[in-house]
């Protein structure tokens, strides 16, 4: 803001304000309804799911390894040469112990969302899902972890095969 | 390259506010008409607009540029909206300096706005669809997780402290009590309030994050031939540079922002600085968390990797000190109405490097200052550069 200026413009609402109708407001919700195609490569991610595998896709003059999996690789833009399953290990790169939902509801038990570098694909290379059976307290980054899966017969191709990802003794 | 030098000779901004009485066209026309009359031009004197603002989804409006053109003064002129998420505020003016460097136009407008109070209950639910729906959107994420994750990476790599990022708070809240436009200024904030308010999502604690915000900003940008008529103080656009990484955020170094240095270097060899740490006398880097301040500094190359926080600590990064970071408070003192926070940074170079910055002033008549916005998902980097 310039010193020469002396009036500031804009006038500060609370939500008491609209609570108690001082000011008029107009409220609506919209419904969304989509129906989204996976796609070839996270297709095939998904139905990787389905047999507990995580797959990801490999570039031949990269010689780089991603997950999810994608038919071109960014690097050099050519199609990746193939998909490969990865394992359902890895190693904890980042997470955080959340305590609001997406609406900034206070929530006791913290959430554990954490980046999963997957054993097999290049390093830092990784997916976002969450952790469990552990005390969040105890979570570290470098802590070795695998997937607990769905039983067979409830997966659906979804991320949420995987329920979430526990430590492993080494 | 043959291009026209750029200079912005006017600007104005808005209250930053949690919830402000007049829609985004009326703070559009607000800080519009504020910019024009500091420059004494009319809108028969404006070429072109351009329009930031950033998701559709805070408004619940379908082409949010369509919408607002009347407050932007667009009507019956050359007119387009830029987005690239939260590096908006710092891309629209980029996409004016190429308006009237190129010869196209003498005299553009750039509005930025942004009013997220209307999402209901809570700005962040607008947010969600940033997450890939079909990888992503299933864990139900919510848009702190994605900072929480990158503010933990970054600690860890460097072994830095929550005590050190929180001085960043401190410093911009400080600085933002100076603003009089400001939402959240308190001169009397201290590194221990940040360390206790409420933890959101570990390790990010309420008072580490910049406030929901409505507000708009406008600037106008001339060509050299007239911006001399305009002004004897124009301030040059000297340097533009943005740049994007890989939109898959779980394949890519979190501790670094490598697009950030990217766009810093095109605008760095743009405006002929081989030296940023002693050539920039004024950083106005992207604040919406404390730790970000800090990693743009490291992405923009005016701290070693890791380092960010010991210039801080050293009071460097003060508004008196050698590299004054955010003397307008930043995001997290003045507001974060996205893009128009973005644009916010951009026009107090301008009232700095003019030196009339009042309280906020930064002393020693700095000549040369950078401002740089970050956003889409954790990606891009918009930086400009600009001297007297």
């Amino acid at each position: 803001m310039s010193d020469k200026v002396t009036n500031y413009p804009g006038t500060s609402l609370t939500e008491k304000d609209i609570v108690d109708g001082n000011v008029l407001s107009i409220h609506d919700e919209m419904q969304g309804d989509f129906s989204w195609d996976t796609g070839i490569a996270i297709g095939r991610y998904l139905a990787g799911f389905k047999e507990g595998v995580i797959l990801g896709s490999h570039c031949t003059h990269c010689r780089k390894t991603v997950v999810p999996p994608r038919i071109v690789c960014e690097w050099c833009f050519r199609p990746m040469d193939r998909f490969l399953p990865l394992g359902d290990t890895g190693t904890v790169n980042t997470f955080s112990l959340c305590y609001v939902t997406w609406d900034v509801q206070r929530i006791k038990e913290p959430e554990t969302p954490a980046v999963i570098e997957i054993d097999g694909a290049s390093p830092l290379h990784g997916i976002m899902h969450k952790l469990g059976e552990v005390d969040p307290q105890q979570i570290s980054i470098g802590m070795r972890i695998k997937a607990v899966w769905k039983p067979a017969d409830e997966r659906e191709g979804a991320i949420t095969d995987i329920l979430y990802f526990k430590p492993t003794k080494e | 390259m043959s291009m026209r030098k750029v200079a912005v000779v006017g600007a104005g901004m808005t209250k930053f506010v949690r919830r402000a009485l007049e829609t985004g066209k009326e703070l559009s026309w607000q800080a519009t008409s504020m910019a024009l009359e500091s420059c004494e031009l009319t809108m028969d004197d404006i070429e072109g607009v351009c329009l930031g603002t950033a998701p559709d989804a805070f408004d619940g409006v379908h082409m949010k540029g369509e919408y607002l053109s009347d407050g932007a003064g667009a009507w019956r002129k050359p007119y387009m909206r830029s987005y690239v998420g939260g590096g908006t505020g710092v891309f629209v003016p980029i996409q004016g300096w190429y308006h009237v460097a190129s010869g196209m136009f003498d005299v553009v407008l750039v509005v930025a706005e942004e009013k997220m109070s209307s999402y209901y209950p809570h700005a962040q639910g607008a947010f969600l669809t940033i997450f890939d729906h079909t990888t992503e959107r299933p864990l139900k994420p919510n848009l702190l997780w994605i900072f929480a994750l990158e503010m933990n990476r970054y600690m860890q790599t460097y072994g830095i402290s929550k005590k050190d990022i929180a001085q960043v708070a401190v410093k911009n809240k400080r600085n933002a009590a100076d603003h009089p436009s400001a939402l959240l200024g308190d001169s009397d904030i201290t590194v221990e309030d940040v360390l206790n308010s409420e933890v959101l999502a570990w390790p990010v604690n309420r008072l580490d994050v910049s406030p929901v915000s409505d507000g708009a900003v406008a600037l106008v940008l001339a060509a050299e031939h007239v911006a001399k008529r305009i002004t004897d103080k124009p301030v040059w656009i000297e340097g533009v540079g943005w740049n994007l990484d890989t939109a898959y955020w779980t394949n890519r170094d979190l501790a670094y922002p490598r697009y950030v240095e990217y766009a810093a270097r095109m605008a760095y060899d743009m405006a002929g600085i081989k030296e940023p740490r002693k050539q920039i006398n004024i950083v106005e880097p992207y604040d919406p968390f404390d730790y970000k301040e800090l990693h743009h500094l490291e992405g923009l190359l005016l701290a070693d990797r890791g380092q960010a926080p010991q210039l801080v600590a050293d009071g460097i990064t003060l508004r008196n000190g050698d590299m004054p970071v955010c003397p307008s408070g930043g995001l997290l003192g003045v507001g974060n109405p996205i893009a128009a926070a973005g644009l916010m940074k951009v026009a107090e170079l301008y009232w700095q490097l003019r030196g009339e910055a009042g309280a906020r002033q930064v002393p020693g008549q700095p000549k040369r200052g950078l401002a740089q916005a970050w956003g889409d998902l954790m990606q891009v980097g918009t930086v400009v550069i600009m001297g007297r």
